[in-house]
This record gives structure tokens, sequence and C-alpha cells, in this order.
């Protein structure tokens, strides 16, 4: 009978939309990890970040305030809506404590939304907007490792100091790649430099190779590249298959271990950028180093290492305020001093996390003792230099 | 054996049951995304399975309204539902266009001419500065509907979903149970035969097409408040795929049929992961777990199966099992 | 020289890459055309076949070590005898009805394919090395241009041409035109129709494949590589008209022509211009540019 087949119709949804709400709170500390898997950045930060926040947890005891800590994970595919949705269901369904989001700006700052909505604690590792801490900036958002600000006051002033004086931007077309290229043209202009042009791409482009001849024809002496991971790397690699390095200074702009490693050194000796770390730096990076090679056979990129050292000192934040509790977390997290393999510093009012960065250099194929062996150190950069100054921030919580 | 007995019944029943869903523990965005999508691929099958008209560019209406609606209620400040008839009228405009243009020409032509008007409002949706183009339109409060019912509670925007979506589909009913509703299947079935007989035709089609807009862009603005977002996937070539499979899996031409499908293709697509988990505690098979990333691969063997197999859809192979069995 | 304020180097240099991707429309359109023509299928499978030629050449270097040039035979090959089985397998039901059935079925095969791959390759760009012989550029005084895309405009074409030429000069051409018209016809005549009609869909397969190992050291090689350049295609076919063969060669380098141009003036609608020209064209001469109403 026809309506025998709209009840069945109605307990199949009635007990899908049970299997989806089932899960009720267990009295578990939930970390949630949203970052792009699969796609265009999954070497930069991908399944080994997840991997280095594990190994966080299993190094601080497994356990914090007497509960167990979980770790969930998921692909967002570069879709902020995907991001979001996991975002909000593990939060009313699973009772997730807080959230990491990885890289793709677009993601984080949907995500820093729905961490403000809710009440969570939310930890950025791998988006590089500033909007994160200016704008958009949130009493639960904590941006550890590195921003476009920092990026481009240590990398853009060094190449205009260096006698780049003309700039061509080649930009991702998404948050990131706007606020790349904002941040690195303001330092440009300051420096007494010109930006000739700017042409956007696609995220995850398949071709570059009309994007860089117009980059050609404006004649400017630098070109930058407001991207990253994948982008950069067939940016670069067009670049020298149409012979536009012989004529411009090809500056890329936010670039990972994982990217000269799929480069080589022959494709970027000499390319000049701002890091927040590096796993040769000293003993105690070897170190950890070491210990995550044995897990993944690669070396980390700055944004693993900056989630492990995340996790940690997250972990020590709630043991200290003994309690789960988003915004006391947050308090004390920011009276905390750091210092550990990764950085030394304290988190501000504005949720950046303020540290030294690195200008280095590619080293030339014959410099380097073998795999891995890709940066020399140039500069250290004291963190109140090159991130936002206060007379230029744009967030309200920092006045 | 009156059978045209037994759907309002049937009907009835499943109002109850989402009624009832949410106070039995269901997540209810999850059952209001299941709505959303149901309305939609509703609203889709008033074309094709009773016009018998296929538009492969359905996600202009549900992008295009669900940018509209967000924009009105997170920048204008519009109360929900002056939001929801910003995204209906909007629906009804695109689809007054793109019908304008797609009732020229007929079959495998007329559908080209819908993917490629989609298309070109994608390109619009990714430059327009209001889009926020590739980060989406983020952040759509929920507001308070008339002013006085808040809808940031789940469970009341939950209620306020079930309502306006089981109201829209009973426009649908009516639509295709009245006179208009009749002339469209016999445009379907023939239509020079339906010109022979004195009606206008290319009307009759243009109508359907808005009113079929139109209610996708209220399942898209539906789905913006819901949710709290409208983003690029909205306006995707992805999504007109997506229900057409729905209608395709459902039941062409069949009330339910767009109801069931959507139910399995969403329910498929976020609980494959569970499903893959739980296979894997159960047996012990690790691959299982895997079966989360497998989503196309699944949408995939269910569409081959079902053209090959179930052209009629779910509903439809029923409906027609339950004709044959009164009958012999 | 400057026209419109763009200089001449600047506007030539666009041009001359918009051929380049002409070229993998002129054989993509092609192939579906033929397919669409002889079989009256929509194949929306040809993006993933498309996919699945770049992704063997790459596996075949990658897993064999086999080089490029082999691989230039061997993945049509492979990818031709795989389209075999899909269609005796599975087209071969729908012929006797509606287009739109063909083109699900076709949709429900791509994302089948292309959803295989993605769970073990994932999204990102698999690189692929120019071979040696192709290596380096040649400096044309206004752009440099790689001297592989030289090759693939060249090899595009000289396949386009050798394709047309066998169907509409041969006798074997002859015999597919006339089994589509009027099977029973020619079946009559000792002609076996069926076996006609699949090595026609392998054939189209094939120059899909063809067109993707062309591809793979251009474009970055993911399991999704298909999917944007599917819907472009399919604009490209409707264009030139669905059955003419030549009509999909010169509109598919025609439209490669004009996204270059449009590159030079207004970069962001590149990949819009293909849908607004398909659109007028479809209200102005349904049949396509070249085409005549079925």
């Amino acid at each position: 009978m026809k309506h025998a087949k709209f009840t069945a119709l109605a307990l199949l949804l009635g007990s899908a939309g049970l299997l989806a709400g089932a899960a009720h709170a267990q009295d578990k500390v939930k970390i949630g990890y949203i970052s792009d898997l699969s796609s265009l950045y999954a070497d930069l930060e991908g399944k080994g970040g997840a991997t280095a926040i594990q190994m966080a947890i299993d190094d601080f005891g497994g356990k914090v305030l007497g509960k167990p800590i979980e770790l969930l994970s998921a692909d967002h595919q570069n879709k902020a809506d995907i991001a979001a949705s996991k975002a909000r269901e593990w939060i009313d369904t699973q009772n997730l404590t807080m959230i990491f989001s990885g890289t793709n700006s677009g993601v984080a700052l949907a995500l820093a939304k729905v961490a403000e909505e809710k009440k969570r604690v939310m930890i950025n590792n791998g988006a590089g907007s500033s909007a994160l801490t200016n704008e958009a900036c949130t009493p639960y958002t904590v941006h550890y490792a590195y921003d476009t600000v920092a990026l481009s006051k240590g990398a853009a002033g060094a190449i205009v100091d260096g006698g780049g004086k003309s700039w061509f931007f080649l930009t991702a077309d998404y948050a990131f790649g706007h606020a790349m290229e904002a941040d690195a043209s303001a330092v440009v202009k300051a420096k007494g430099g010109t930006v000739a042009s700017a042409v956007r791409h696609p995220l995850n482009a398949s071709d570059f190779s009309s994007f860089l001849l117009q980059a050609q024809n404006s004649k400017a002496q630098v070109l930058a590249l407001a991207n990253a991971g994948g982008d950069t790397i067939n940016t670069i690699k067009a670049a020298k298959e149409f012979g536009i390095d012989k004529t411009m200074k090809i500056a890329p702009l936010l670039v990972f271990y994982s990217d000269i490693h799929s480069l080589g050194l022959k494709n970027t000796a000499g390319m000049q950028f701002v890091t927040s770390w590096y796993w040769d730096m000293d003993t105690a990076s070897r170190k950890f180093a070491d210990a995550y090679m044995k897990k993944t056979q690669r070396r980390p990129t700055e944004i693993q290492a900056a989630d492990y050292s995340a996790t940690m000192n997250y972990l020590k934040a709630v043991q200290a305020a003994g309690t789960t509790d988003a915004d006391k977390v947050m308090e004390t997290w920011r009276g905390m001093k750091m210092d550990d393999f990764f950085a030394k510093g304290q988190i501000r009012a504005d949720g950046s996390y303020i540290h030294d960065m690195y200008l280095v250099q590619v080293k030339e194929p014959k410099e380097s003792k073998g795999t891995w062996d890709y940066y020399k150190i140039v500069k250290k950069l004291s963190g109140d230099d090159v991130f936002t100054a206060k007379a230029e921030s744009k967030c309200a919580l920092w006045k | 054996m009156n059978s045209k007995k037994f759907a309002p019944i049937g009907y009835g029943l499943l109002l109850l049951g989402l009624i009832a869903a949410p106070l039995l523990g269901a997540y209810p965005v999850f059952v209001m995304k299941l709505l959303c999508f149901a309305l939609f691929a509703s609203a889709f099958n008033l074309l094709l399975g009773y016009t018998g008209l296929l538009s492969f560019g359905h996600a202009a209406f549900l992008g295009g309204a669900a940018y509209v609606t967000g924009h009105a209620v997170k920048v204008w400040g519009a109360t929900p539902e002056l939001g929801l008839l910003a995204g209906l009228l909007t629906g009804a405009l695109l689809g007054l266009v793109m019908g304008w243009f797609t009732i020229r020409r007929q079959g495998i032509y007329a559908t080209m001419i819908t993917l490629a008007l989609a298309q070109m409002l994608f390109f619009a949706a990714l430059q327009a500065k209001f889009t926020g183009g590739e980060d989406g339109l983020q952040g759509v409060p929920r507001g308070k509907l008339f002013g006085l019912i808040d809808l940031s509670s789940d469970m009341a925007m939950y209620y306020v979903c079930l309502a306006v979506v089981a109201l829209a589909f009973l426009v649908i009913v009516r639509t295709i149970h009245s006179p208009f509703g009749q002339v469209l299947k016999g445009i379907k079935e023939n239509e020079p035969r339906a010109t022979s007989l004195g009606y206008d035709t290319n009307r009759f089609k243009l109508l359907a097409f808005v009113i079929s807009a139109a209610i996708a862009g209220l399942a898209g603005s539906l789905k913006t408040l819901v949710l709290g977002f409208a983003t690029l996937s909205d306006v995707h070539w992805s999504a007109s795929g997506h229900v057409v499979l729905m209608t395709l899996v459902g039941g062409l031409g069949t009330l339910s049929g767009p109801l069931v499908g959507s139910a399995v293709v969403v329910l498929l697509e976020n609980k494959i992961g569970e499903l893959g988990t739980l296979l894997a505690q159960w047996t012990t098979i690790d691959w299982f777990n895997t079966l989360g990333e497998s989503v196309t691969i699944v949408t995939g063997l269910i569409f081959v199966v079902c053209v090959l197999a179930f052209r009629r859809g779910i509903m439809g192979e029923l409906i027609a099992w339950i004709e044959r069995r009164r009958a012999g | 020289m400057e026209i419109f304020g763009v200089s001449m180097p600047a506007m030539l240099s666009q041009l001359l890459l918009g051929l380049v991707n002409g070229s993998f429309y002129a054989i993509l359109s092609l192939g579906l055309a033929v397919i669409f023509g002889l079989l009256n299928v929509i194949n929306f499978a040809h993006g993933a076949l498309f996919m699945l030629g770049a992704l063997l050449t790459w596996m075949g270097m990658s897993y064999l070590g086999v080089n490029y040039w082999v691989m230039l035979v061997a993945a049509p090959l492979v990818v031709g005898l795989f389209g075999v089985v899909i269609e005796r397998l599975l087209l071969r039901w729908i012929y006797k009805l509606d287009h739109l059935y063909g083109l699900l079925l076709t949709l429900g095969l791509t994302l089948l394919i292309e959803g295989v791959f993605r769970s073990i390759y994932g999204v990102s760009g698999l690189g692929y090395d120019t071979p040696e012989l192709l290596e380096g550029a040649t400096n044309l005084g206004f752009m440099i241009l790689p001297n592989y895309r030289a090759w693939v405009v060249v090899a595009s074409l000289a396949v386009c041409v050798a394709t047309w030429y066998v169907i509409e000069k041969t006798k074997l051409g002859a015999y597919l035109r006339a089994g589509t018209e009027n099977p029973r016809l020619v079946e009559a005549f000792g002609v076996n129709v069926p076996v006609m009609i699949t090595l026609t869909y392998a054939f189209g397969a094939a120059l899909a494949a063809f067109a993707g190992v062309l591809a793979a050291p251009v474009y970055q090689v993911t399991p999704l590589m298909g999917q944007n350049l599917i819907i472009v295609v399919f604009a490209v076919v409707v264009i030139g008209g669905m059955g003419s063969i030549m009509g999909s060669i010169l509109t598919g380098l025609g439209l490669g022509v004009v996204e270059g141009f449009t590159k030079v003036f207004y970069p962001e609608a590149s990949s819009t211009v293909v849908f607004v020209i398909m659109a007028i064209v479809l209200l102005i001469r349904p049949a396509g540019l070249f085409g005549k109403e079925k």
C-alpha cells in the first residue's frame, strides 16, 4: 500500500536523523582539525598537521584535567561551506572543545565566525590573511605561526632594499591572495617602490602561462607571487619554461619547505622569503624534526611544527586555567610566556602570537649537503618589528 | 482501488515524523538541509518530470537567490521573511529571463541554453563584490521572524523551515493537479498536439519555468538562513547536476520521487563516512574507513545504475509495481 | 605599436597561447562531435577519458619508466579499449532512448572514473616533465615560446585533419556516416554496423586520451582536470554544430584564439566568453555555425 511506503520513508528519515544526532556528549576534550587534506595545500599542512597534533597530545600525556583527549579531523577541500558545516556539527553533536583551522584564509575566516558564535578557541596555523587579527579579530582566535603582514614587512622590505623597485603581483583570487597583495603593496610603496599592476588567478589554476605573459609585458622588475602551495609551484615552473626568470626577479611571498622540496634547488636557488621556523635551526628543532620524520618520512614544514607547539601550549593553558571554558582559557593563555623549539613569545590582545621571524635564502645546489638541506638564515627579524603595529591595527579588541 | 486516498495519509505521516524528529534527537540543522534540497528537487521536477524540460542550470536559481537573501539579511538588515521573499522574487526573475531564452529551442539545445546562462551567472557571482567570490558570503544572521520570533535557536528555525517547505510543496502539488498542470503534462507528452488544440505552449512553458525557478530560489534562500552562508558551490554547475541526480533517483514525474531522491542523495553524501567507520568497526576491515572519500564514486555508480535499470526512479518503480500488482 | 592601448607583443603572445589552448579544444570537440554525429550520444565522459590519457602517461613514467613517445601511442590504445568496454557494457542499452539518458549515463561514468582516481591520488597536481626532445624554447621576438607548445599545435592539427579526411573522404568514413542514417540498409550490404559503432566510440575515446597525453606536460595532471574542460568543449561542439567534424575543429581553434584575445582586455571573462557565444549562436542559428539540423 502506498501509505505504507510513506510511513517507511518517515521512519527512514527519522532513524537517519537519530543516527545523525545520536552522539551524546562524552566527557572528553575534543580537538577538531579542519584543513586541506587532498588539494593544492595538502603538502603544507594536510595529514601531517594531524600527525603533529597527535604527537603533541601523546607527548602531553593523552589527558588533561583528568579527561582523555581526542583528535577529530576533516578535509575542507578549500570550501568554506564544508568547513563551517563540519565545525558546527562537531560542536552541536559531539561537544567539540576547540578548533584548529588549517590552510586557506577564506575557510579560516568562516571558522573564526563559527568559533566566535559558539565560544570555542580557534587556533590557526595555515592561513595567512592578516584580517584574522584585524577586521575579523575575535576574543577566541589565536593566529599562531605567521601572517601576511609579517611576511610582507620581512620579505618585501628586503627585496625593495635589494633594488627591486617596480613590482607586478600575481595573486590568488581569494582572501589570502588579496591580503598578501594589499600588505605587500603597502610595504613596497612605503619604501619608495611602485606597483606596476596585478593580475588575479583562480585558486588551484591549471595553467599560468597567460598570466605570466601579462606580467612580462608590464616590464616590472619584480614578479611577486601572492599565492601558495601548488599554485606557487606551478607558477615557478611555468615562469622557467617561458624564460620569465631571465627578465624579472621572481619573488614568492609565502613559501614552505615542501614547495622547495617539490621544485628542487635548481629552480629556487637565491629566492628570499620569510619563515617562522625551519627544522635545522637548532638542536631542539632537529629533535622534533627527527621524531616527525620517523612517523612520516618527511621533514616538517613550519605549519606542522606550529601545530605541535600550539597544541602543547593550548593544553598547558587549559591545565593552568583549570577548565576548558574558552573565555577563561584565552585569558590564561594570553598571560602565558611561551618558550619551546618553535618560538618564544606571547599572545597579544588581537590574537597574534608575537615571536621572531627569519629572513631565509634558498641555498645553491652546491651549497646543500643533501636532501632536505635547503635554507640559510640571512637575518633574524624581531616580532615587534614585523607584526602589525598598534597604530596600524584594525582590531576592535586591541585599543 | 483508490491509491489517491492513501497519498494524503502517507504525507500526513511523513509530516508527523518530521515534526517529531528533532524532539527524538535528530540534528535539526541536518534535517533542515534535507528539507531544503527536497524542495529544490521538487521544484526542479515540476519542470522536468511534468513539463519535459531538462534544465541544466537550476543552480542559478538556488545560488542566485541564496546570495540575494544573504545580502539582504546581513547587509540591509532585512527580517528573515523579507529575506525569503527577496529570494523567491530573485528566483522568479531569473527564471523569467532564463525561461524566455530557453523556450525558443527544443530538446538538447534548450538544455544547453540553460547551461550557458547558468555559467554566465556563475561568472557574475564570482566577479561581484557582494558575493565574496571564493570566500563566499559568510556570517548571515538568522534574525527575528516578523521581528518577533528569534530564529537563532535551531529548534525555532527548524519549525519555521518545515512550515515554509510544507507550504511550498503544497503549492507544487496544487499546481500539478490543476488544469494548468494538465496542460503542462499534455505539452510534455506531445507539444505539437497541444498547440493544435489552441494552447499557447510557449506561455505555459514560461510560466512553469518561473514557478519552478521561484520555488528553487526559495529553497536556496532557506538554506542560506539555516546554514548562515552562501557560496560559489550553490551556483556551480555541479549543483545543477546534483538536482538532476536527486530527481532521477527518486523518480521523474512523481510527486514523492524528488523527496525520496534528495533524502537518499543527501544522506549518502553526509553519512557515508559514518557508515564506513561503523562498517570498519563491525567487520574490522580497515578499508571501510576510507569509504567517506568515495562519495563521488558511489554517486556515479547510482547514476549509472539508475539510467540502466531504474529509469523510473525509486518511487516510479514502486508505483509501477503497485499498479502491476493491482492489475494482474 | 599599440592596438586599443595594448602593445603588439602582448596581443600576439596571448593569441599564440590561445591557439595552443584551441588545439586542445579542437581535438576534444572533434572526438565529441564524432561520437554525437555517428552514435547520437552526448558523451559527458569525454573529460574523464581525457584525464585518463594524461594520468596513464604519468603512470607510465612513474611506475614503468615508459617515456612520453611510447605513451603517445599506448595511452590512446588503452583508453580506446576501455571505450570498447564502456560501449558494449553500458551505452548500447540507451541508444533508443532520449538524449537525456545518454548524457546522464556518461555523467555518472565521469563521476565514477574521477572519484576512483581522486581517492587514490587526491586533487593536487602530479608533475610531468616535458619530454627531452621538446625541451627548451624559441625566442619569437614578441615572446619566448616553449617548443613543447608548438608541438601541441602541430600534433593536434595533424590528427584533426587526418580524422576529418578519413570520415569525409574515405570509404570507411562513408560507411560510418551511412550506418547512422540507415543502419538496416547498410547491414544489408554486409557491413557489421554494431562493430562499427563500437569502434567509433573507441576512436572518440582514443582521441580524448591523445589530447590528454599532449596535455600532461602543460596542465597539471589531476583527476579533476577534465571537469572544467568538458563544459567548454560541449559549448564548442554546440557552437560548431553537433555532428559537424570540420565545424568542431574550426570552432575549437577559433575559441582558443577568442579566449586569448579576451585575456588581453578582460582576463576574468575569458572562461565565460564561450558561453556568451554559445547562447547567441543557439538563438540565431540553433544547428550551429556549420551544422545541419537533425
